[in-house]
């Protein structure tokens, strides 16, 4: 039921304007391929480890095919003639043109439909692999259970994989939900994911796939001590997109950052490589049950929390199409927002009320993400404590999801021990005592709340259909979101874009969505 | 004004009197909760100059670990005639006072880059000095007429920022730095002075940093001309570049 009584017809022009924006961009990711697409093919398909200067093998392989010119053909089609050619495994390839013992471009060409069902029959494997993480999750839930809604959401930090484990564990303990392992400052931007456990990060830790490992099993472990399955989370954007998709798929991570129009604003990434890299990342991660979250709270961070309310609005329209077309459903589309009303607003609350509810009821199956104040945030860490306070509250009375817990010293330092317990206690305190304000309250017909909920879903849906008309890359190079500018060719990565040629295939579009493409 | 008769020269935290040195204290030990623990905390206080320390609040955080709040009455006291805190040194102007000070004793456009450098991805802070918008009321240097300034965003090599500035005729160059965990921006902030004096303009550009962690004194003792902390807005950054570029005759 309606508390804010939105006009659903604008609602569903919105949704049809961001339909045809995602169409428009959809044409010209179907047409090209990228490295990092590449070396994810490699990795689903069983290629691991790094050579003797620790780059890692799917790295080499596609820096061979490349070489060769060859990458327009897709690493599976090189990958699989050499698997015919050869008789050998792709560990064992990758481990031969690692050791110069290969030039994978140069072997003799082998028929197409034997080369695909080559590679299809390797991938049906490691996709089994990933339905039974999906699988086991549901068990460890129902076994478990999990958490009420809103999720307490904490993240770790130390740069130490082992620390954060410590730090983890004592998280679930004090009743997180979920918990995300903060990436290395940095490592959005590197073309390759390094490998192995890390101890030494800034300002956070190494995605790999061994750490994500040893966090999943020392979740696990906690999981079943306090009865409760908790959720991993990590960062699957930058350059490694679809890659660090395939390693959360594998090592049954449930929550991922994901958000190409995030990368582009606030790390520079170039916009037509990442909006590549984001659909195979997206069908990962939807195929294997991992909530996506996406970014737009960031917006709000560099804009107005008021000016700017729409610009979040409209990119959650265009995420939600972006995100259907890879397969992901509803329930796991974790469109983000956030609390960034200046504090010293007058009715700033009530505002920030109507936009969390306006995203409640314009996606109601969405696992929404609600950030934390950030911006406003001073140092002051009894009024910081305070503004989170106001956070939660808000949370609670508009039935949020996923609540990225605020701290107190945010600001100041990556969160201690102590700082993570008082926001879970805060939390669980609102959380409990205000349970079910949201079902008992109404708003003003054409209050405050109301009228600002329309104007905001008003300016949304005008910006949606400006977007159509202008196309996305076009907005996105006018500074219209988060009040950045980016151009089409700039930014970092579109050397790693190829157009595909007709022998291309990717085997895992076809084996997750079961459709070609 | 409090009337209370305070020497100076031995000064002291003050609660609800004048030099009852009380203060509180927050943190954890990795010890189990209970007596011992509790116990633990004081004698800890006693060893850091509190008198009759009190533990409040002790919390077992679910690893071994206690969290303690306490409250102690410190003996130390810091003589406050005695204190010298480098600062930089200038006339503040408004925007509308630099924007004539350009006019007037540069008279030319002065170019000012703007950037978050080496890992650092948090522009939270050059974006309040440089974008049009500015913070809190305070506008950015985009607005201002006579500056053309460039922010170049997060994480940007030493060396790019270095090409851009010659690339661009900077009269000065804004670096910020958020991330200073473990000093990761010592290296980073010297490599750049390194780098702008291995291409001798290092003279001919005024050099800036800021950040939440910054210090004047740290900018100096890395050979920056100025280092702002939080609360800084765009005008107090005019105000130093426009007066520094006359000073040292950059126009």
């Amino acid at each position: 039921m309606s508390k804010l009584n939105l006009d659903q017809n604008q609602i569903n022009t919105a949704r049809k304007a961001a339909k045809n924006i995602a169409d428009q961009v959809q044409g010209f990711i179907d047409e090209h391929t990228t490295v990092a697409t590449e070396r994810t093919i490699l990795r689903l398909l069983g290629i691991d480890g790094v050579d003797e200067i620790h780059k890692p093998l799917p790295n080499v392989i596609v820096d061979n095919i490349i070489e060769g010119n060859g990458l327009s053909k897709g690493s599976a089609y090189w990958l699989g003639n050499a698997m015919i050619n050869t008789g050998l495994s792709p560990q064992e390839i990758g481990e031969k043109i690692a050791q110069g013992q290969m030039d994978i471009t140069k072997l003799p060409l082998q028929e197409e439909e034997e080369i695909k069902n080559k590679i299809l029959n390797i991938g049906k494997t490691t996709v089994e692999k990933i339905k039974e993480n999906k699988n086991k999750r549901q068990e460890l839930i129902d076994r478990l259970g999990e958490g009420s809604t809103p999720y307490l959401y904490v993240i770790v930090a130390t740069g130490n994989i082992y620390e954060d484990i410590i730090q983890a564990q004592a998280a679930a303990r004090q009743g997180a939900d979920i918990i995300a392992v903060i990436r290395t400052t940095g490592q959005s931007l590197l073309d390759y994911v390094p490998y192995g456990p890390t101890k030494e990060g800034f300002g956070g830790t190494y995605a790999t796939q061994a750490n994500f490992k040893l966090m999943r099993r020392a979740l696990d472990e906690v999981g079943e001590e306090v009865g409760r399955y908790i959720r991993l989370t990590n960062y699957c954007s930058g350059l490694c997109m679809p890659e660090i998709a395939a390693m959360g798929a594998l090592e049954r991570l449930d929550i991922m950052l994901n958000d190409a129009l995030y990368g582009i604003l606030f790390r520079d990434i170039n916009m037509q490589r990442t909006m590549i890299d984001q659909y195979f990342s997206r069908i990962i991660n939807g195929y294997a049950g991992i909530i996506i979250n996406t970014g737009e709270d960031n917006y709000l961070t560099t804009d107005d929390a008021v000016e700017s309310a729409h610009t979040v609005l409209a990119s959650q329209f265009i995420n939600e199409q972006f995100a259907l077309k890879a397969g992901i459903p509803e329930e796991q589309m974790g469109l983000g927002h956030a609390f960034e009303m200046d504090p010293e607003l007058e009715n700033g609350f009530l505002l920030e009320l109507a936009q969390a509810q306006m995203a409640r009821e314009i996606f109601p199956k969405a696992p929404l993400k609600y950030m934390p104040p950030t911006k406003f945030m001073t140092g002051n860490i009894f009024k910081g404590h305070v503004q989170n306070t106001l956070f939660n509250m808000s949370a609670i009375m508009t039935n949020q999801s996923i609540q990225l817990l605020g701290m107190l010293t945010e600001a100041i330092h990556t969160p201690h021990l102590h700082d993570r317990y008082l926001s879970i206690e805060n939390a669980q305190y609102i959380f409990n005592n205000a349970k079910d304000l949201g079902n008992e309250i109404e708003f003003k017909q054409d209050g405050i709340i109301q009228s600002r909920a329309k104007e905001v879903l008003k300016d949304a849906t005008e910006l949606l259909i400006q977007i159509e008309n202008q196309g996305l890359f076009e907005t996105i190079e006018a500074g219209k979101f988060g009040g950045v500018k980016r151009a089409q060719s700039g930014g970092k990565g579109l050397e790693g874009v190829v157009k595909k040629e007709k022998e291309y295939f990717n085997p895992f579009i076809l084996l997750f969505l079961g459709g070609d493409k | 004004m409090a009337i209370q008769n305070i020497d100076f020269t031995k000064i002291k935290p003050y609660g609800d009197t004048l030099n009852d040195g009380m203060v509180q204290l927050g943190f954890t030990l990795p010890i189990p909760s209970g007596d011992e623990g509790i116990e633990a905390a004081k004698q800890l206080a006693l060893k850091m100059g509190f008198e009759e320390p009190n533990v409040v609040y002790s919390k077992d955080l679910g690893i071994g670990y206690t969290y303690f709040i306490l409250y102690g009455k410190t003996w130390h006291t810091v003589d406050y005639t005695k204190i010298h805190v480098p600062k930089v040194e200038m006339d503040i102007m408004t925007k509308e006072e630099v924007e004539e000070f350009i006019e007037e004793n540069i008279k030319r456009d002065i170019v000012v880059l703007g950037a978050c450098t080496g890992t650092d991805a948090h522009t939270v802070g050059i974006d309040a000095i440089m974008n049009m918008k500015g913070f809190a009321g305070h506008f950015g240097l985009e607005r201002y007429k006579g500056i053309e300034a460039y922010n170049l965003g997060s994480q940007i090599p030493n060396e790019e920022l270095v090409a851009k500035a010659i690339e661009l005729k900077a009269d000065a160059i804004l670096v910020s730095q958020v991330v200073t965990q473990k000093d990761v921006h010592v290296p980073n902030l010297t490599e750049l002075v390194e780098l702008l004096e291995g291409e001798n303009i290092r003279d001919k550009i005024v050099l800036v940093c800021g950040g939440p962690r910054l210090s004047h004194e740290l900018a100096k003792e890395l050979g920056y001309d100025a280092g702002f902390g939080s609360g800084t807005y765009a005008y107090d950054v005019a105000s130093f570049i426009v007066t520094e570029m006359v000073k040292k005759s950059i126009y």
